[in-house]
């Protein structure tokens, strides 16, 4: 193993040192005038082609990703991504488009996000969808912006709360906050579904809304969605689908028809487009009836003429306005085209049954090989929770433990530590396109895992053991995170690059 | 198992009070609470001279592992937050009953302490969660 093998690429650089050492150097006369030229180098990295190759190659050689490995993260990181996605939505004609191309220039662009939008219509039952918000927080904001735009059309002013299940994703009562509303929590019963006595009492003049993922994080399907809805919209409450867990019921129920007004769904997440390091995503939004004029801005929509064009202000005046620039991520928004083209109908429902049996069956092998299941007398969605409580107690293996041995078995952890209210917990979501062979594999080693605490606990409190880094110390990681590289400097101040032979 | 020195008042959401001479109370979060953590790394505690509703959150505890509320035990006026902690939130692991005290405030209403669970109550509740 080299000894350059942690290094950054600025620590490979050598004064003098170009991408091809043997070439003749170039020297450009330039037209800059001396005055306004740089008087230093730039701090860049000064290295050979094979040095950069090679840097780069080991680095994405530690990448542990879903194209190496196991990763029951699933669609709450990334689900896989077809091949294919990538290439089509890679054509030049998509490629090249500009972005300020007029309509009469971009009918194939248009005409492919108007069937996007025709298909994400029908998989979830509302009436018109707009596909500007660039991530999934953004389709949230944009949701809750739009109950909120729906209630003051109507003076209906005094509405000042949004109720929020506390089995919700986080970014829920954030998003609420943003809108400018007070959140109410309201809690989980101990199967899973939300509390309807407390939502009873919580529902009122001042509810705006609800905010409810289904099936919700804890991996259940909330069954009593229907009276949830009425209850709501008996109280002049308005009610919005958290699309995260989408996944699960494709092409099985829709929104819409649970009764939900407004819907944001993460195209990266269930239709498979990359999502990896914070984006670009995409937060389309569904919305029923009540919400139609206050949609944002552009969407696509006929022109009437057997074409296509952005729908703006002009045509819908009580929009809540513009999101971004342009009109969303459109490389994400072709990837998820060609993934729902390439599945039509029938593929989507297998999505979905898939999903929920890998999800199902993993839930029971690993109940056989003596873990707990936080709902054990409820059916699995996509995803289930194991907690490691009893574990905890008395082997002193927390979920975490466990989330770091998993690395030493090749497995990627799932999601640990959420939701909160579930403790030790682990969530696992194994997604459609894992085998039989894979999820098995998984089982072994958490199996392992857990017969390796009764009798050497300490090899696990200090793992990972097999890779290039070791167990962080995750507080001074939050405390005193330092990722900003020092370039040395000479005595005046100038960068200073590095002389001397290469490790 | 967790410690719960007897002197003190607790409540069912882990936060601790302990009663001063001059009237006022110190507040923090158990033992307990802090192990369901783990190590914190941000704590935000009430400025002094906000006034808070017994029940209602009131400061922020985050860990390694997620983002707590901490509960007012009781209503009144923050009089002092433990500024040490805004450097050093580990003292609430190290030391939760003592140097790792959250806020001292000024009850409105002393009676409400009188709600609030004793340490073998308390422990009993710490069980019964468990």
């Amino acid at each position: 193993m080299s000894t350059m093998e942690n290094h950054l690429i600025f620590e490979r650089s050598r004064a003098g040192r170009s991408a091809v050492a043997q070439a003749p150097r170039a020297h450009a006369a330039t037209a800059i005038p001396a005055n306004l030229r740089r008087k230093s180098a730039p701090g860049l990295p000064a290295a050979s082609e094979l040095d950069v190759v090679r840097h780069y190659t080991r680095l994405s050689q530690k990448n542990f990703s879903i194209d190496t490995e196991f990763y029951p993260l699933g669609s709450c990181t990334m689900k896989y991504n077809p091949r294919a996605c990538n290439s089509l939505a890679m054509l030049p004609g998509f490629l090249n488009r500009h972005p300020h191309a007029p309509a009469s220039h971009s009918q194939g662009f248009l005409h492919t996000m108007f069937e996007l939008q025709e298909m994400l219509k029908d998989v979830t039952g509302m009436k018109a969808v707009s596909l500007a918000p660039m991530a999934g927080a953004q389709g949230e904001f944009t949701g809750v912006a739009m109950i909120r735009a729906y209630h003051d059309a109507r003076g209906d002013s005094e509405r000042r709360e949004i109720i929020v299940p506390d089995a919700a994703h986080g970014t829920n009562p954030a998003t609420a906050i943003m809108c400018g509303y007070e959140v109410r929590e309201i809690p989980t019963d101990e199967s899973g579904d939300v509390n309807l006595e407390a939502l009873k009492e919580a529902v009122g003049p001042q509810t705006a809304g609800i905010m409810l993922t289904n099936p919700s994080t804890v991996g259940v399907f909330e069954r009593r969605i229907s009276e949830i809805a009425k209850i709501v919209h008996d109280a002049g409450g308005l009610l919005y689908y958290d699309g995260a867990n989408l996944n699960a019921i494709l092409g099985k129920v829709r929104p819409g028809d649970m009764g939900f007004d407004v819907i944001h769904m993460n195209l990266h997440k269930t239709f498979s487009t990359p999502h990896g390091g914070g984006g670009p995503g995409s937060g389309a939004v569904g919305v029923g009836e009540r919400l139609l004029p206050y949609m944002p801005v552009p969407h696509v929509i006929e022109n009437g003429e057997g074409g296509y064009r952005f729908a703006t202000e002009t045509d819908y005046p009580e929009t809540i306005g513009r999101l971004s620039a342009f009109a969303g991520n459109a490389g994400v928004l072709l990837r998820a085209y060609v993934y729902m083209r390439m599945l039509g109908r029938e593929g989507m429902q297998r999505v979905s049954e898939f999903a929920t049996l890998n999800a199902n069956y993993l839930a029971r092998e690993l109940e056989s090989a003596g873990f707990d299941l936080a709902y054990p007398e409820r059916r699995a969605t996509h995803e289930f929770i194991v907690t490691l409580k009893k574990q905890a107690k008395e082997l002193g293996l927390t979920a975490g433990d466990v989330a770091k041995r998993l690395l030493d078995h090749g497995y990627h952890a799932p999601t640990t530590y959420f939701p909160l209210l579930v403790p030790e917990c682990l969530l696992v979501e194994p997604t459609e396109t894992e085998s039989k062979e894979t999820l098995d594999g998984f089982v072994e080693a958490m199996a392992a895992i857990l017969e390796e605490a009764g009798r050497d606990i300490d090899t696990i409190k200090a793992s990972p053991h097999n890779l290039p880094n070791r167990r962080f110390n995750e507080v001074a990681a939050a405390k005193a995170l330092d990722v900003v590289y020092q370039e040395p400097r000479d005595d005046e101040g100038e960068p200073a690059p590095r002389t001397g032979t290469s490790g | 198992m967790s410690e719960a020195p007897k002197d003190l008042k607790y409540t069912k959401s882990h936060e601790w009070v302990r009663q001063e001479a001059d009237g006022s109370v110190t507040i923090g979060i158990t033992d307990h609470a802090q192990e369901l953590l783990g190590d914190l790394v941000f704590v935000e505690a009430p400025e002094a001279g906000a006034s808070v509703e017994a029940g209602s959150a009131c400061a922020t505890v985050e860990s390694v592992k997620a983002a707590s509320d901490v509960y007012a035990p009781l209503s009144g006026e923050v009089t002092e937050a433990n500024e040490e902690l805004a450097d050093s939130p580990e003292k609430v692991n190290e030391s939760p009953f003592d140097e790792g005290w959250l806020f001292k405030m000024k009850p409105s209403d002393a009676s409400q302490l009188d709600a609030l669970m004793d340490a073998d109550a308390y422990a009993a509740h710490v069980e019964a969660e468990s």
